[in-house]
């Protein structure tokens, strides 16, 4: 909801913190997961984190989650799908090109981004194009794997 | 301006040490020249001649000529297309790549493909919406942006691979762009913007269209200060109005373009105001040479592509300096007619 997501922005600090402390959560859980098996847990686990994070964030699920570098404010509501910054036809009013009544997704990005600790620095990374493969597909799931799976040898 | 090293039209120049294209516009660059370059809209047509034609009016003004990639979203000839043609017969293209059209498998091909017949310089753009165009029930691909088709294109020319990791065996050998528009909000983001550009491979830029020199020198004042002005090389866009009407209409229906009011009141004071619109791009061109950190202009003039050779002979920014065109070093002083 474009309202909710909008107070998502303006609360960038307090739901970066949050889902930092998330995160570690689940990452302690990954042995819990892989007893049940990652891909028994995807079709669950996305669809609560598709009801979570579209609630807050219009989330796309594009399975590549960066708002912590955007923040908050989710990337693939561009109607460029652009996640590196605004495009060169954000309105005088700060709105989008394409959709002149949505506030540009890139000025949010950056006023959330400013919030964060790191944010700044974090806004700067270049982003590479999305897999499109994992559209739809749990990006907790990928972090909690990518995380202890990088330490295990 | 001649290369005692120059092969004959259409085949490419000799590769020199640091360059990474074997084109003019990055001699042009590299020798510390203010470059000129010019905007050429492709035809709604399959008659060669008419690319021909609209190319032949930058004769002697330009180091090199921008193919637009369905500028607008609407249907035109295509860029790969154009900048073939124009190389067979020795020209600089710019092959301008949007990211709207295409995916990465058909973006990847095509610099290949462009670099094959004489390409040396790509623009690499997201490109506008498909709303804007004449087909808005389009599919917008978008699988690419801007920064990460940059990044495609260096790993090509770079690594000699394509991003799935094959090997290329004959690298495309390109001067890499990208676009800047330091005139939309958020303002102060525009520079770290750009440096995330220059980051991913960015060698030059080609600006959004320029009224507000005031505006443009904050821009760059913050380019300075990420270090970036040895990095890149700055072209900055601009274009003449033909009426007070146009430009207000410019301003208000093209997003990103920024037309200060004291732009719009001196033409609407002029008695010949399409006159007065060439005088205010000359006058700009001008100022904007001035700028530390400006490497060159690029000029955008739609539908009046003509006006180009005045402006750039009045402004006087080639220094005498007559870039190279099909003509030059023909003995034939009969031009051909266009």
């Amino acid at each position: 909801m474009y309202t909710v997501r909008l107070w998502s922005v303006r609360h960038a600090r307090g739901l970066n913190a949050f889902y930092r402390a998330f995160e570690g959560a689940l990452v302690k859980l990954a042995p819990v997961f892989r007893a049940i098996g990652y891909e028994r847990l995807e079709k669950p686990v996305a669809l609560v984190e598709r009801n979570v994070k579209g609630l807050l964030f219009d989330c796309r699920m594009c399975g590549q989650c960066i708002l912590s570098s955007t923040g908050m404010s989710c990337p693939m509501n561009c109607p460029k799908n652009l996640r590196n910054g605004p495009c060169g036809g954000v309105r005088a009013n700060g709105n989008c090109e394409v959709k002149p009544e949505m506030k540009c997704v890139w000025r949010l990005a950056v006023e959330g981004s400013a919030k964060i600790p790191e944010g700044g620095a974090a806004i700067r990374q270049v982003q590479f194009a999305v897999d499109r493969r994992l559209t739809g597909r749990s990006s907790w799931l990928r972090v909690v794997r990518e995380r202890t799976e990088a330490k295990a040898p | 301006m001649k290369f005692e090293d120059e092969p004959v039209p259409g085949y490419p120049l000799p590769i020199l040490p640091g360059h990474t294209s074997p084109g003019r516009l990055e001699r042009v660059l590299r020798a510390g020249q203010f470059a000129v370059t010019a905007e050429l809209a492709p035809p709604d047509s399959a008659d060669p001649e008419d690319v021909y034609r609209r190319a032949r009016i930058f004769d002697g003004y330009v180091d090199a000529i921008n193919a637009t990639d369905g500028s607008g979203a609407n249907c035109h000839m295509s860029s790969m297309a154009v900048c073939a043609l124009l190389t067979r017969i020795g020209y600089a293209p710019v092959m301008q790549i949007s990211c709207r059209d295409k995916n990465r498998i058909a973006i990847q091909g095509d610099i290949l493909g462009g670099a094959a017949m004489g390409v040396c310089n790509i623009l690499c753009l997201t490109g506008d919406g498909v709303q804007a165009g004449d087909h808005p029930q389009a599919l917008p691909v978008f699988d690419l942006d801007s920064m990460s088709l940059l990044e495609t294109a260096r790993t090509l020319r770079d690594e000699h691979r394509f991003l799935s990791g094959r090997k290329i065996t004959f690298a495309p050998r390109v001067l890499i762009g990208a676009a800047e528009n330091p005139f939309a909000l958020p303002y102060a983001w525009r520079a770290a913007r750009l440096a995330k550009k220059v980051a991913a491979g960015a060698q030059f830029i080609q600006t959004q269209y320029c009224y507000d020199v005031g505006m443009l020198r904050e821009f760059m004042r913050h380019v300075e200060d990420l270090g970036l002005l040895d990095k890149v090389f700055i072209l900055v866009g601009v274009g003449p109005f033909k009426s007070a009407k146009a430009a207000e209409w410019i301003g208000t229906h093209v997003p990103g373009v920024h037309i200060p009011a004291a732009v719009i009141a001196r033409l609407k004071g002029a008695q010949d105001q399409a006159l007065e619109g060439r005088r205010l791009c000359t006058d700009l061109v001008q100022e904007i040479r001035a700028i530390k950190g400006v490497h060159g202009v690029h000029l955008m003039a739609y539908r009046q592509e003509e006006t180009v050779a005045e402006i750039i002979e009045r402004s006087g920014v080639l220094a005498g300096r007559v870039p190279w065109h099909p003509e030059r070093d023909s003995t034939n002083t009969n031009r051909i007619a266009s």
